[in-house]
């Protein structure tokens, strides 16, 4: 029945060779580690962020009148809406958290190098989108941090040279952020960045599956053509597109092995995520923060006016930099730099196993730079935090040129043949 | 590798301490130490409400059978003690200050307080209702410790009595309410508890039901290994 059925369809649409191409033999390296959790754990919660957006959206309405008293209805009247709503505020930093790791993890093992540089960017690409995604769904509440979180970032665009005040006229759809802009910013939070977002997400996948998952070795699974011997090879079956062009070495089909282990780690991620969302799903003030319990004011501001912790780093260049324009701009670079990566990397060894100290250390001063930034944007600006900052920032910036520097004849330890254990 | 997961370690600690310093700043609060599975002080809590704070503070994104359901209230019990102003049990707890006179009156309009112990933390609740001082420059003789220049009353003055402010500035102990300062804590504490519970009412329910889900996660993390490690077995 299920048999004569399949067939029917495979006649009509490619099922089981996708499903094979994709999951059942597709060729993913024996030895990934902790790190590789967390693209998966990033799909989870861009599901679990639709699903229960979906149903906030029933319930949520987006006006400038109704949308601060709906939250509250969500959260009291509807049955289990104080649930849906903490599992998508509580998403959204979660989000972010998967998101940031899953970039550290390419940084660290160089899997945005050659054949991976399209892979690396679609996966900016991403993170961009998700980040306006995010930008957006904080006005929602119209919470007067929501207001004046977005009444900061917009603003920004009006630094721009004489197209500035026109243009945040523009975003905002009036001269104030008011039921205009909480309109817009709803219809491009629920339809138009999702729909970017799974696009981008499916493109994300294509890619890698087309030149392959890198691997804490950095060493390629997918061999030349008649280069291993055949006992060598893997012993496992694979889809023909990969055994056609390639000798597959040291490669575990991704079902049932991978999605077995993706199971393990969806579990413990879950306990941190429900252990969060169950017992702090404000997050300490900075999942929601608590001027957010107040609607939206435009006649008062928040006595500090900090944004979510994700966009924390970002954030802090804007104001490290007194000038608006340069602020911005720097801003900017921060996430075009990273776009960039792959070029500024002249190297050839892939992981930070084989490269030299150097490159490890200026990963680590990367991550330093990175995580300061982002603990200096969610406090109260001070001088000291500025200087603080500033420092921060060159290691930051330093990360990339110094990358670009020493990767073209770096010291590099040999790279194995064959991923050892 | 190792040195670079210790560094990310020692990075997120410092992240942790340095946040705990930036969220420590205001005033010295007093801890209220309320408990929300305390129906009683819940109830006395909202007692209070109607009767000192609801005439110029709404809970408008509260109903009144949501409280009497959760708060263990009788409906009957709740009609005819909770209510006076003849709405509908369905009804949000709301009053009919006009929000534009009231703001000429005070200064500015009284706030809802649905969301107040949210905002500010029930701590913040407790001791800015115990702060109130002397001050014969504000318009109602009175100012607060927590809340400088308030422009609300001190409505609780003639359970209270009054204090002044010594030398110090610190505020001194109230002399000539009708309660002694353990009863006009108690009475304060139970007024907390009840704006925090309205701040979130599913709170209970929430932390009740995380227990569950989390216990369940745990076994369902052990299977999940154990299915690994058993598929794995013939991966070298």
């Amino acid at each position: 029945m299920l048999t004569n059925f399949m067939a029917w369809m495979d006649k009509r649409l490619p099922l089981t060779d996708a499903w094979n191409k994709h999951l059942a033999q597709y060729p993913a390296p024996k030895n990934f580690n902790f790190w590789y959790f967390f693209g998966s754990l990033a799909m989870l919660v861009l599901v679990n962020q639709i699903i229960t957006g979906v149903w906030l959206t029933m319930s949520y309405e987006p006006s400038g009148d109704g949308a601060f008293a709906s939250v509250e209805y969500i959260m009291r009247d509807v049955d289990y809406g104080w649930l849906l709503r903490y599992m998508h505020s509580t998403g959204a930093s979660a989000f972010f958290v998967v998101v940031y790791l899953h970039m550290m993890r390419g940084l660290m093992y160089g899997s945005y190098q050659k054949p991976r540089e399209l892979l690396w960017i679609f996966g900016m690409l991403i993170f961009l989108v998700l980040m306006a995604e995010a930008f957006m769904g904080y006005l929602l509440p119209w919470g007067n941090m929501s207001y004046w979180g977005a009444q900061v970032i917009i603003s920004l665009f009006g630094a721009i040279p004489i197209i500035g005040d026109d243009l945040t006229l523009w975003i905002r759809g009036d001269y104030v952020i008011s039921g205009a802009t909480l309109n817009r910013f709803f219809a491009l939070h629920v339809i138009a960045m999702p729909l970017v977002l799974v696009i981008l997400v499916f493109l994300h996948i294509l890619a890698l599956h087309e030149v392959g998952s890198n691997n804490p070795e950095g060493i390629e699974v997918k061999k030349k053509k008649g280069s291993i011997k055949p006992e060598d090879q893997s012993k496992f079956t694979f889809h023909k597109q990969y055994t056609e062009k390639y000798d597959i070495v040291d490669a575990i089909p991704f079902h049932p092995y991978y999605s077995v282990k993706d199971i393990m780690g969806v579990a413990g991620f879950l306990i941190i995520f429900c252990w969060v969302m169950f017992f702090a799903p404000d997050g300490g003030g900075y999942f929601i923060e608590a001027p957010n319990f107040e609607p939206a004011n435009n006649l008062k501001t928040p006595e500090h006016i900090v944004p979510v912790w994700y966009f924390g780093p970002f954030f802090t260049f804007v104001r490290i930099i007194p000038d608006k324009l340069f602020g911005a701009i720097t801003m900017f670079s921060a996430i075009i730099v990273l776009f960039l990566v792959p070029w500024f990397d002249r190297g050839v060894v892939k992981s930070v196993k084989y490269r030299s100290k150097l490159h490890l250390f200026n990963l680590i001063q990367f991550s330093i730079s990175f995580i300061v930034l982002g603990v200096l944007g969610t406090m109260p600006a001070s001088p000291l935090a500025n200087n603080i900052g500033i420092v921060a920032a060159f290691g930051y910036f330093g990360f990339f040129v110094a990358l670009w520097f020493y990767s073209k004849n770096e010291k590099c330890k040999p790279v194995p043949e064959r991923i050892s254990h | 590798m190792k040195n670079l997961i210790k560094a990310i370690a020692f990075g997120l600690v410092t992240l942790v301490s340095m946040s705990a310093l930036a969220s420590s700043g205001g005033a010295n609060l007093d801890h209220a130490n309320n408990d929300l599975t305390d129906k009683e002080s819940l109830k006395k809590g909202f007692k209070t409400y109607i009767n000192y704070c609801l005439g110029c503070h709404q809970l408008q994104y509260q109903r009144y059978n949501r409280t009497f359901t959760d708060l263990g209230i009788e409906e009957a019990d709740g009609l005819e003690n909770y209510m006076y102003t003849g709405e509908k049990s369905g009804d949000h707890i709301t009053n009919t200050m006009p929000q534009k006179e009231a703001a000429k009156w005070f200064g500015t309009a009284p706030p809802d307080l649905t969301l107040e112990a949210r905002l500010r933390s029930p701590d913040w609740i407790y001791t800015y209702l115990r702060s109130f001082y002397m001050d014969s420059e504000r318009p109602f003789g009175v100012n607060n410790k927590v809340f400088k220049d308030v422009g609300m009353p001190h409505v609780l003055q003639d359970l209270q009595g009054v204090s002044s402010i010594d030398e110090h500035g610190n505020v001194t102990p109230a002399m000539g309410g009708s309660l002694t300062i353990e009863e006009y804590d108690v009475l304060v504490r139970d007024l907390t508890n009840f704006l925090e519970y309205v701040g979130e009412p599913s709170k209970l329910e929430r932390e009740g039901m995380g227990v569950n889900v989390l216990i369940f996660l745990f076994i369902f993390f052990i299977l999940s290994y154990f299915l690994k490690k058993e598929y794995w077995k013939d991966v070298h």
